[in-house]
Formats: C-alpha cells, structure tokens, sequence
C-alpha cells in the first residue's frame, strides 16, 4: 500500500535535511540535559512541519493525513525517542485534541502560536492511580460561576514540565466514571500547577512530568468541547495515536536495522565480516520480513483512517504488534554490535531503552489485547 | 479495508465459490482424506465452474480475470480444513501449467491447456529429487536429444498431483555440464513408456497424492520442451514467485479459519462454571493470533497488487510465504491447544489442520531457503530479474 505521492517526497527529503541540520548535531547533548531547547519548536514551526493537517485559518498547512505519518517517522528516525515524543506530544496529542474538540475562540487563541512552534502543549490524562483504565482517574473540576477551579494529580506526562499549555482531563461529574469527564485548557502560567521531572529508562531528551493541581482555576471558555464528554473524546482520538505510535515503532525499528547492517558490513570476526555469518544472516532476514509486513499493515490503516474508516480495532492491532515487533528488533540488533552494543558510543543502546516504553505508552500490550479480544471475541464494536 | 481490494464483482465470485465448496467439497472431505485422493468427477466440476482458468485466456476455456479471483479462489479452498484438497487446484492453475502459458509454443498450449482448464487433466511441477530440493541447480534428472526426442532417465520425489495426474512439467538438464544454463523444461505425459511412480505416504494433505517418479529411458517428443532449451532455471525463478506468494495466501486463510472455529468452540465449551473463551489468557492469545493474522492478511494483499500489476516482486513473495507458513504453524498449534483433549481426536478439525500446516514451512522453498533469499538481498543489495 503506498499512501505517498510526489510532494510528500518533497516534504520527507525536506524534513530530513532540516533534523540533519538543526536536531542530529546536538541530540546527544539534549539527551544529556533531558530535554530540547525552546529554540527548536520554533525553527520547526517556521518550516511548516507543526499542525500539517491543522486548517490554514488557524495557522495549519491543511494538508492530508501522510504528511503526519511523514513527521512521525522521520522524527523516530534520528535516533531519539524522546526527541519524537515530544513532538508528537505537541503535534499528534495536544493539537490534535485542540484542533478536533476546542471552541472557535481557543483554536484561534491556541493553535497559530501552536503551528509556529511558538508554544506548546501536552495531553494530560494518566494519574498515578489510573492510566488506561481513564474512567477511574480522580482529579476534579469543580464548576463555579466564574469558572472551574482544578485539583488533582497526573503522571507520566510527556512535555509536562515545558510545556505552555496544559490538556487535561478532570471529572466535572465524579459520582459517574467515564460520563463525567471534561477536558481543559489549562495555561502554564496559572497559579497552582506545579510540575517536577521524572527520571526515565530512556526517552531522556523529553521532559516527563509529574503535574499536581491546587486550587487551579480556569474560566468556563477554557473547557474543551462539550462537559462530560472528554471520556468519549480521548476514545475517539486513542485511533490515531495509536496508529503514530506503532507508525514512529516500525520507523525506528527500520532505522536500527540499517544501522546494524551498516555496522556489520565493517566488522570483521574469524576473518570475515560478520553479515557472512548465516545465523546471523538469517536473523536478519527475519526481522527486515516482519517490519516490511508490520510497516504495510500500518499504511493500510493510514489509507483507511484518511478515506474516514473507523479502524479502532485495526490500530489496537498494529499498536500491539509494531511495538513489540521494535522491543524484539533493538534487542537483537544490539546483540549484532557485542560489547559495543552495551556502550553509549553507538546508538543502538539509546535504541534499545527508547523503545522499551512502546509496548507500555498510550496503553499497554496487555490493554491492547483486552481491547482486541473484545471486538474478536464478543464482537463489541467501537 | 478489503475495498482496496475487492470490489462487488469479487464479493459475488466469493459468495458463488463459498456456496459450491459447501454443497460439493465439505460433505465429502472426510470421505477423500481416507481414500487418499480426490476424485476426478470433482474436479471436472471444479473446472466447469471456470474455477481451474480464472487467469488464463479465453481461447483455451479460461476466464481472463483479475489476480484477485485467483486470491478468493485460493482463501477460499484453503478455508476447507484440508489442506490435501486445497494443493491440487493450486499446483494445477498457478504453480505448473503457467509454465505453458507463458513460456510454451502454441501447439503445447492448445494440447494441454483447454483439458487442464476443464479439470479433464492433472498436471504436476516436477522439481525436487532425492538429492536436489530447493537447490534445483544440482538436479540431477538428464534430458538428452536423439533425433525429434528427448531421451529423460532420473527420478523426482515429493510431486503433488502425479499419482493420479496425466501430466509433468518436470525440470531436466539437457546440458549436464551448463550448471543453470543447463536445466530445461519438458512436458511428460504420466503414461509415457519408461515412467514409473510410487504413492508416497505423507503426515498430512492424505487427500493429495504425492509422488516418487523414475523416468528409464522415456522418450518425450522434442516439441514438448517448454520454450527455449538452457531456460528453464530462469523460468523457474519467475514461475516460483507466483508459488510462493499462493502460498502464502493459502496460509493466512487457513489460520483464519483455524481461528475462527476455535472461537466457536470457545464459545460454546464451558469448564469452571464459565466459556472458556472468558478466560483472559486465551483471551489475549486470541487477540495476539488475531492481529498477526489480520497484518499478514494485508500484507500478502499488499504482494498480490504488485504482482497483478507485474511487478517482479521477489523479496515481497518471500516475506510473504516465509511469515504466511510460520504463522499457520503457530496458530495451529495455539489453536489445537484450545481445544484440549478434543484437539487430539479426529471428530475436531483441529488435528487434520496441525498435521497439513505443517507442510508449508517446507513445501515451495523452506524457511531457511526463504531466508537465504531475503537476506541476499536485504544485506547484500542482491536484485533479481524476470527472465
């Protein structure tokens, strides 16, 4: 299936001279520092690759689907999760939800600065006692006459500490379960949000937050769509970012590949280099047959989530199966480097520790699988 | 997202080639597994439904459609629970007679294609031999000309249909010393003088007939040989593209049907108090099987739209048959295991599923062969051409 056309080419080509330029030379540095400078948001922006399918009035380029599929996978290609997580917190999570769900007047306060690279957002939905299971999170909003006053807590938030503007969701109704949560826009500079860095396994150049919420007050237009209806919002959007995960998944599992094979064209073991030895070989082959497969399936999906299908159990599907297929690739592909796969002087460490949050991110495998066995098992339908 | 694929027109054919399965091939199945074959009479019907020429031209009885006929055609024979019923038709229409169609002389055609088209002959693919599988240079089998023949003196093995086929097109070597460049292909009738066989006695597939073959000095007209003399390697390579990708289109369509009789007996098999398929353990084995079936599904779609446009798709075919016929080993023995007990016995179709998946991770080129391929050109930067 091949969802590309001339200008998305164009626009691939583009971007990748762009990070080659302005975000490879100095990942390893953010790697160190644990996040990415405010400075890159905006050269991004300028270049036109934030809000690509976001509509020109509201600062977006108003292109199709491919362009963001293009942005995930060149971002997942440079060789660090944390970097791609952050823009696609801001371009896949928080715009989107923005874009899809948000009154007039927010898109047209939030989402130009956003598309410039000027501010940016995260989507704040897991808390400490809840992540997947989202009808049972506990922060609140509470409705008053001037506006909702927020309290409550979230966790793992990527762009959380950095970020200007907050999507959040509370419960606006918290005697029901998934029909009383609402989602906000929540602005950095509110008084009473308080953020602190939490230390990962991997993905170090993206900031992840721990947020609490105090007394935090927002006025009444700051609500996202309708009340009670966030729940139904972040069901309806879990499609999509699925699909980017599993999509930026087989992007890095292709990009970890070349690089071995690159590495194992030079090195030489018992006189020969090591990619004439069959059983690794062979290994080879199986891991370039399963991501050419699992890289199809998931422009398949592309195609059919942009000609408006509903692939719900598609993407669960293909979320599944890419981010365990890049778990089992790094952990191979490492294993082609020897020692030097266990030192930082190649990537293919910072590949394997990026990708472990795969299978876990954006809901686990084993939420995959529930969700999947309910659609074929009992047919439920979505 | 079958649309992509399928439009009304296929849906129909679906439907038509589903209805006849179940009137004239299911009741009988059980039957023909014991008997060791399926009968003629079937065939013949099989090939006046247009079943055995949907590819091939009007002018030889065929229906000229689309590849993706051929597509439901297999999904559809591989959803039968026998995988010995399936092979025939696939050797018969993909893997042998192409080999006529598009290398051999029209007078060939015209003597070999009409019957086989109408299910009146059975044709083979002789390649393997006892010494030589997947490594068709070092056949063995000689072919050499006296006069207006061939004189052929070897043996095959492992060849579907020829028990009870009428014809072969068998890979010989005109030129013993020319490596490659000596290896042809010949038409031989199964009744030749000098031709002999032995019904072998398989694990699986019971109702295909496979066989030893030992040609003692049969002679085979010279207008037999199967276009160019030297050629019949790169005919090959060409031919098994197309094998390989049938291949793996019967593997995700038998693992479909796998999966789905397993959820009807979940459904309705209880153990403590409950359905077993409440059980989030094979809940989720569920879920896993489902989603490799479903991906290997489109992508082996995928391969077939390239290969309906004429691409020359060899690494895609490979892929294609190598995960197709691992996953098929894979679900069914996950699914075997749902049954229990009950899967070890014949009264489930679980067992006949195990033993004929078994095959297919050996049967057109194994998966160590598949891999050698993929990973010549994955890491070699290897390119093949169509001859």
């Amino acid at each position: 299936m091949n969802i590309f056309r001339e200008e998305h080419h164009l626009f691939r080509t583009a971007l990748r001279d762009f990070l080659q330029r302005e975000v490879v030379p100095y990942i390893d540095d953010w790697e160190s520092e644990g996040q990415i400078p405010r400075s890159i948001w905006s050269k991004f922006g300028n270049m036109g690759f934030l809000g690509t399918t976001i509509a020109p009035k509201y600062g977006g380029s108003g292109l199709d689907f491919p362009y963001q599929v293009i942005l995930t996978e060149e971002t997942s290609k440079i060789n660090s999760g944390g970097f791609s997580a952050a823009v696609v917190g801001h371009d896949a999570l928080a715009m989107v939800y923005l874009n899809k769900f948000g009154s007039t007047r927010l898109k047209e306060q939030f989402l130009p600065a956003s598309c410039m690279g000027q501010s940016f957002g995260c989507l704040a939905v897991t808390e400490p006692h809840a992540g997947s299971d989202v009808a049972s999170i506990r922060t609140s909003a509470k409705k008053t006459a001037q506006g909702y006053v927020i309290n409550g807590s979230k966790t793992f938030i990527t762009n959380g500490v950095l970020s200007d503007y907050l999507i959040v969701a509370a419960k606006t109704d918290l005697d029901q379960q998934s029909a009383g949560i609402s989602l906000f826009l929540l602005n950095r500079t509110i008084p009473g949000i308080q953020a602190s860095a939490l230390n990962k396994l991997g993905w170090k150049a993206s900031d992840t937050a721990e947020l609490s919420f105090q007394d935090v007050f927002i006025p009444h237009e700051h609500l996202i769509g309708e009340e009670n209806m966030g729940f139904y919002y972040i069901m309806q959007n879990f499609a999509l970012e699925r699909l980017i995960l599993a999509i930026g998944a087989i992007a890095a599992s292709q990009y970890a590949l070349e690089y071995s094979l690159q590495y194992m064209s030079q090195r030489k073991a018992f006189g020969r280099s090591i990619n004439k030895f069959q059983v690794l070989r062979h290994r080879i082959a199986q891991l370039a047959s399963q991501i050419e497969l699992q890289k199809t399936y998931n422009y398949t999906i592309c195609k059919a989530f942009d000609d408006g299908h509903n692939v719900v159990q598609q993407c669960a599907m293909a979320k599944l199966m890419s981010t365990e297929l890049s778990d089992k690739v790094m952990t191979e592909c490492l294993q082609f480097f020897g020692g030097y796969g266990y030192m930082e002087d190649y990537k293919i460490a910072r590949m394997f520790r990026d990708s472990r949050l795969g299978t876990i991110g954006g809901g686990t495998s084993e939420i995959m699988r529930e969700l999947i066995a309910k659609m074929v098992i009992d047919k439920v339908k979505y | 997202m079958d649309a992509y694929y399928f439009n009304e027109e296929h849906q129909l054919f679906r439907q038509s080639i589903r209805d006849f399965l179940k009137k004239e091939a299911l009741p009988n199945i059980e039957q023909w597994e014991k008997e060791g074959r399926t009968p003629r009479a079937f065939w013949q019907k099989f090939g006046e439904m247009g079943y055995l020429g949907l590819n091939f031209p009007e002018k030889y009885g065929g229906l000229d459609l689309d590849f993706f006929y051929s597509v439901i055609l297999i999904e559809e024979i591989s959803k039968c629970f026998s995988g010995g019923f399936a092979i025939l038709p696939m050797v018969q229409s993909y893997m042998s007679t192409p080999y006529i169609l598009h290398h051999g002389s029209e007078a060939l055609k015209q003597k070999y294609l009409p019957d086989a088209i109408a299910g009146k002959k059975v044709a083979s693919i002789a390649i393997s031999e006892p010494g030589a599988g997947s490594d068709a240079m070092n056949i063995q089998t000689k072919a050499i000309k006296s006069g207006d023949h061939y004189v052929v003196n070897g043996s095959k093995t492992f060849i579907t249909n020829a028990y009870y086929g009428d014809f072969l097109i068998a890979v010989v070597k005109t030129d013993p010393e020319a490596g490659a460049n000596g290896i042809s292909l010949l038409v031989i009738d199964n009744k030749s003088e000098g031709v002999s066989m032995r019904k072998l006695n398989k694990l699986g597939w019971h109702c295909s007939d496979t066989a030893e073959i030992n040609f003692d000095d049969v002679k085979v007209p010279a207008e037999n040989l199967i276009g160019d003399e030297g050629m019949g390697f790169y005919y090959l390579m060409g031919g098994l593209q197309l094998e390989r990708l049938v291949a793996a289109v019967g593997a995700f369509a038998g693992c479909e049907s796998a999966l789905q009789y397993s959820l009807q007996y979940m459904s309705e098999r209880k153990a403590f108090g409950r359905s077993i398929n409440k059980f989030q353990v094979l809940r989720h084995r569920i879920a896993q099987m489902a989603s490799e079936i479903e991906a290997n599904k489109y992508f082996t779609y995928h391969c077939c739209k390239l290969h309906q446009e004429g691409a020359y798709v060899v690494k895609e075919c490979s892929m294609a048959k190598l995960l197709g016929t691992e996953l098929a080993n894979k679900v069914a023995t996950e699914c075997l295991q749902f049954f229990g007990g009950y899967g070890y016995m014949e009264d489930y179709k679980m067992a006949r599923f195990f033993r004929d998946s078994r095959i297919g991770t050996i049967g057109g080129g194994t998966s160590e062969v598949m891999r050698e391929i993929i990973a010549k050109m994955v890491i070699d930067g290897q390119e093949y051409d169509e001859a």
